[in-house]
């Protein structure tokens, strides 16, 4: 409860840094190039943190978003809602809270409507580059402090740890008519980590503790408000009770405005806490002011 | 081996005859001088709407910024044109424009060539080259 209440006070302030800013929050930034918002809170794809961030201020201006998704699985369903505060498109700070529902394992248990709770809080520093102009891409140091509010059920499992740490480079550009005229979007993150799925099922385990995946997306942008695409990231194995594979995604985003964007995607997570082939759709609405 | 020979140029030879046409110029693909002009007449148009381009525009000759624009335009496209103006650099040369007020101008131009009903494809080819241009435009 009082972690709950530590989340709530931590929006609130983030709110409150926000808000005095929302009149000067900008909008300078070109359609879509603050992505979406993924599901640890980070701007980027569905799956994966990228460089850029979050909102559309420029290096004059502020940025921020709010984002709400849901990820309908076969055994399971995750909700994911948060917000992010960009100051100068140079440091991005984001807060994000996941709810697992452990649907078909909860029942199993005897904990019908059981959900693994876990908390993001993130921040990103742009260190060079900018994702539309020059040669380079832009480049973007990240970190995702997570906390797990329900550790039972991951213990249970062989998860060592409720909190860990994960650190990431990413890269991005978009570049123009690459893609047989259409602009093509690619994004290659490497993060250190020792969560199993995403945090949900803890840190480390009986197989091992941090390692480094790589995860990478690809998008085509058939006008300025479509975008299609593809994601991939790795995942460590590190828990022989419950084997984990790589996520990957399809997605569809579209950018009606600078002030909201919908993404349908179908999101494969593999296999979850010893059921299998985690796949279905997954629909994400996000805000910028 | 002859008629392996024979048959490989044969196809060779079919091959080159059923090559498209050279690939037209981005000039051509914007529709020459004309559709380029008429691009440029809606991007002034664009302009006179948006509150942060116009005031840049307030001590400009317009007839004079629609000739140089559309030859500036023609040039970078391939086209048969002379781009007689001054350099990116020196026309921004203490205008000090930001990074929102360029964007806004990219999407007055791609508002410009939507009403002009230029394919994304050729869009995205002008775009590319206009853009290398944006470290000689922001902030001087």
């Amino acid at each position: 409860m009082t972690r709950y209440a530590s989340v709530i006070g931590l929006l609130a302030g983030l709110l409150a840094l926000a808000l005095p800013t929302a009149c000067r929050a900008g909008d300078g930034r070109l359609l879509a190039t603050g992505g979406v918002t993924e599901v640890e809170g980070s701007a980027g794809g569905g799956l994966v943190p990228w460089a850029v961030l979050a909102g559309y201020g420029t290096r004059d201006q502020m940025g921020v978003t709010a984002f709400r998704t849901r990820l309908d699985l076969p055994d399971y369903r995750l909700d994911a809602w948060g917000a992010a505060f960009t100051w100068h498109n140079r440091v991005e700070l984001s807060v994000a809270r996941d709810r697992f529902d452990l649907g078909t394992l909860g029942r199993a248990i005897g904990l019908p409507g059981a959900a693994l709770r876990q908390d993001v809080f993130g921040a990103k520093l742009r260190l060079a580059g900018d994702l539309v102009y020059g040669p380079w891409p832009q480049l973007t140091l990240g970190v995702q402090r997570k906390r797990l509010l329900d550790f039972t059920i991951p213990r249970l499992v062989g998860a060592r740890r409720d909190r860990g740490t994960d650190v990431y480079l990413a890269a991005s550009q978009l570049l123009l008519g690459a893609a047989d005229g259409y602009n093509l979007l690619w994004n290659l993150t490497l993060r250190s980590t020792a969560a199993n799925q995403f945090g949900l099922l803890g840190f480390g385990g009986d197989r091992g503790g941090r390692q480094l995946v790589g995860e990478g997306s690809l998008a085509v942008l058939l006008d300025p408000h479509l975008a299609v695409g593809t994601e991939y990231r790795q995942k460590p194995d590190h828990l022989s009770f419950a084997h984990e594979s790589h996520a990957s995604d399809l997605f569809v985003a579209w950018f009606p405005d600078k002030h909201v964007s919908l993404t349908v995607a179908y999101v494969s997570l593999g296999p979850v806490a010893g059921l299998r082939d985690q796949r279905g759709w997954y629909l994400s609405l996000q805000g910028s002011l | 081996m002859r008629r392996l020979a024979c048959l490989a140029s044969a196809l060779l030879l079919a091959a080159c005859a059923t090559a498209p046409g050279r690939a037209p110029t981005l000039y051509e693909q914007l529709g020459g001088r004309d559709g380029i002009a008429a691009i440029t007449d809606r991007l002034l148009d664009a302009f006179a709407g948006d509150p942060l381009v116009a005031p840049a525009f307030r001590h400009v000759d317009i007839r004079r910024y629609r000739i140089n624009f559309t030859d500036y335009l023609c040039q970078i496209a391939d086209g048969p044109c002379h781009y007689t103006g001054d350099s990116m650099a020196e026309v921004h040369r203490g205008m000090h424009i930001d990074e929102a007020a360029f964007n806004a101008v990219v999407q007055d131009l791609i508002t410009a060539m939507d009403r002009q009903h230029v394919p994304v494809r050729v869009q995205n080819r002008l775009l590319a080259r206009l853009a290398p241009e944006r470290k000689d435009i922001i902030y001087r």
